[in-house]
């Protein structure tokens, strides 16, 4: 009911690190201007695979509704595959923005006046040396350019501190790449 | 030093800075990863402490219970059934007036099984003598882990810090830690008065007869009876030793100055929200919005639940018109448990004057039911204006039968 909270719900597959990339864009977005920042996961009995979410809230003031986001102004996909599987726009914002990773470009979706940001996050990340299917840091490069909420300067200091001893420079390339190559459309 | 880490993390960096000697835990959902944080700061060499790995929630108290009785500042957590498993050692620790500190990451009691958040194992736990202080948020858990060592080792009463499992343990928000230098003026090194000494074998806590008589010195000794009293004046009195800590932990870390209840915009509140945990925090969204609609109505939370702050309590509530409190806890076939203890302590003030506040009675939350801001706002609105004629009956938030 507040106005002045940003909503971001991410949603991705157990194991494939919604939590961490939403904790990462929190850390990012705390020092770029957000004092308030809160992020919430939802736990259910979810196992590996299973579709997860995960509720980051960004305001200038302090946040004390710690509830799961109903109604989000951006969404973040890990999987584009879920976007079929469930109803994981329910409650967008009109004009609200889906960050995906996809091998289709935006225009392939159709959100009713949503606006899309596409990268193909699983090859790019794979580019940039990381493992088949890690995506939660890449995914990270596309939600900056689409959101404009913080900058790559101070995610990918948050990125590295966050993978030390885990490939820090190529889950921070991966974020790099993915921001070039994230092309933002919808209908 | 501020930073965004889980309350999980923020208890952590609390036990550590208040450098306990001894931790004995077992993990259960959703304190496992408290734990597991400080068996890594002891692996790292961060931080100098034995940790005791053991098979079950009452052998860790057990543990806490010999060490502590050694003279050494034990730590322990654990959440739901576990809590319940240590249900014995819990009252021993209290009745042995052993200084030890336990965080309850507060998670729903089975059956039917459940890992998710409510309040019923640690309210269940209110009469066992043991101290209990809520955290609203990550800055409370990290602050109140280091003031309960200098309560607990003050009074000699242990402290449980009780915190909401999932919606704190593992919720990310940006909390600052406490420097390491203030942290070790605030609190010194554990120095009991007395411990197990190898040289000098004793028995501690036998068979205690119920009349007192005279030791093999000639000395009156305590019958349990005196026993027991003891421990409620000390537990009374404990709330000016908290007063004094939390004064001082303010004068030396700039936060504090509630360690009894929080009240948010209750100065001319003529209702008055009332809730424990992070769940009081929330109604503080819906206060502003009642508020902006011309309700005058406020928050407040409970600090220290046990022993209860009945005088702060009467005096923060008894001008207001209605008190509508909101639980993540039942005592089963009565009311929720703060409920009735609102009610008691407003008793003594209505006995003395005409006036005495309606008191309204929500359960919500249990097993980790999502609390929707929107069901708060409607049931607190409707308090608000229909209370006075209401029935004084239970009523459920969000119950789907």
């Amino acid at each position: 009911m507040r106005r002045d909270i940003i909503e971001i719900r991410w949603h991705g597959r157990g194991g494939q690190g919604a939590i961490t990339a939403a904790k990462i864009v929190a850390k990012a977005t705390f020092e770029t201007g957000f004092p308030g920042v809160v992020m919430v996961p939802t736990f259910g009995t979810e196992r590996r695979g299973a579709p997860v979410f995960t509720s980051l809230k960004l305001s200038r003031d302090r946040i004390y509704d710690l509830s799961p986001i109903e109604h989000p102004d951006i969404i973040v996909v890990l999987d584009h595959m879920l976007l079929e599987e469930s109803d994981i726009i329910k409650g967008l914002k009109p004009g609200g923005l889906i960050v995906v990773n996809t091998p289709r470009p935006p225009q392939a979706y159709n959100f009713n006046g949503m606006v899309v940001a596409a990268a193909d996050v699983t090859h790019l990340a794979n580019k940039a040396g990381l493992p088949q299917g890690v995506v939660n840091s890449g995914i990270i490069g596309a939600f900056a350019k689409a959101s404009k909420l913080t900058d790559m300067d101070t995610l990918i200091k948050a990125i590295e501190e966050e993978f030390i001893g885990r490939k820090p420079k190529e889950n921070a390339r991966a974020a790099i790449e993915t921001y070039e190559y994230t092309v933002i459309g919808g209908l | 030093m501020q930073m965004i880490e889980s309350g999980n993390v923020a208890a952590a960096l609390g036990v550590k800075l208040s450098r306990a000697q001894v931790i004995a835990a077992y993990p259960i959902t959703p304190q496992t990863p408290l734990t597991e944080k400080l068996s890594e700061f002891i692996e790292a060499g961060d931080m100098s402490a034995e940790y005791i790995p053991v098979e079950s929630e009452h052998s860790a108290l057990a543990v806490c219970i010999a060490s502590s009785s050694a003279g050494a500042r034990s730590f322990t957590a654990t959440s739901a059934n576990g809590l319940l498993y240590m249900h014995e050692q819990i009252h021993w620790a209290s009745g042995a007036r052993l200084p030890i500190v336990m965080c309850v990451v507060n998670r729903g009691v089975g059956a039917p099984w459940t890992v998710w958040n409510d309040h019923q194992d640690s309210m269940s736990q209110r009469d066992t003598g043991w101290i209990q202080i809520y955290a609203n948020d990550h800055q409370q858990i990290i602050d109140a882990v280091i003031k309960a060592y200098a309560l607990a080792e003050e009074v000699m009463i242990p402290v449980m810090v009780c915190y909401d499992g999932y919606l704190l343990s593992h919720t990310y928000m940006p909390f600052d830690i406490p420097d390491v230098s203030l942290a070790d003026s605030f609190l010194p090194p554990y120095k009991p008065a007395y411990c197990l000494d190898p040289g000098e074998p004793a028995n501690l806590n036998t068979v205690t007869l119920p009349d007192v008589r005279d030791d093999i010195n000639g000395n009156r000794a305590h019958g349990y009876f005196e026993i027991r009293h003891l421990l409620q004046q000390d537990m009374i009195a404990s709330m000016d030793a908290l007063e004094r800590i939390d004064s001082r932990f303010k004068t030396v870390f700039g936060r504090g100055g509630n360690p009894f209840i929080e009240s948010y915009r209750t100065d001319d509140a003529e209702f008055i929200a009332v809730g424990i945990g992070s769940l009081s925090y929330h109604l503080r969204d819906v206060v502003d919005n009642l508020r902006d609609e011309g309700i005058s109505v406020g928050g407040m939370s409970i600090q220290l639940y046990r022993p209860f702050p009945y005088s702060a309590v009467a005096e923060a509530l008894k001008g207001c018109r209605g008190i509508i409190v909101f639980e993540k806890a039942l005592s089963y076939g009565y009311q929720g448990p703060v409920c009735s203890d609102i009610k008691s302590a407003l008793y003594q003030h209505g006995r003395q004057n005409s006036h005495r506040p309606f008191v309204l009675n929500y359960i919500l939350g249990l097993g980790g039911r999502e609390i929707v801001t929107k069901d708060l706002y409607d049931a607190l609105k409707l308090s608000c204006t229909t209370g006075p004629d209401a029935p004084d009956e239970l009523r459920w938030i969000g119950l789907k039968i």
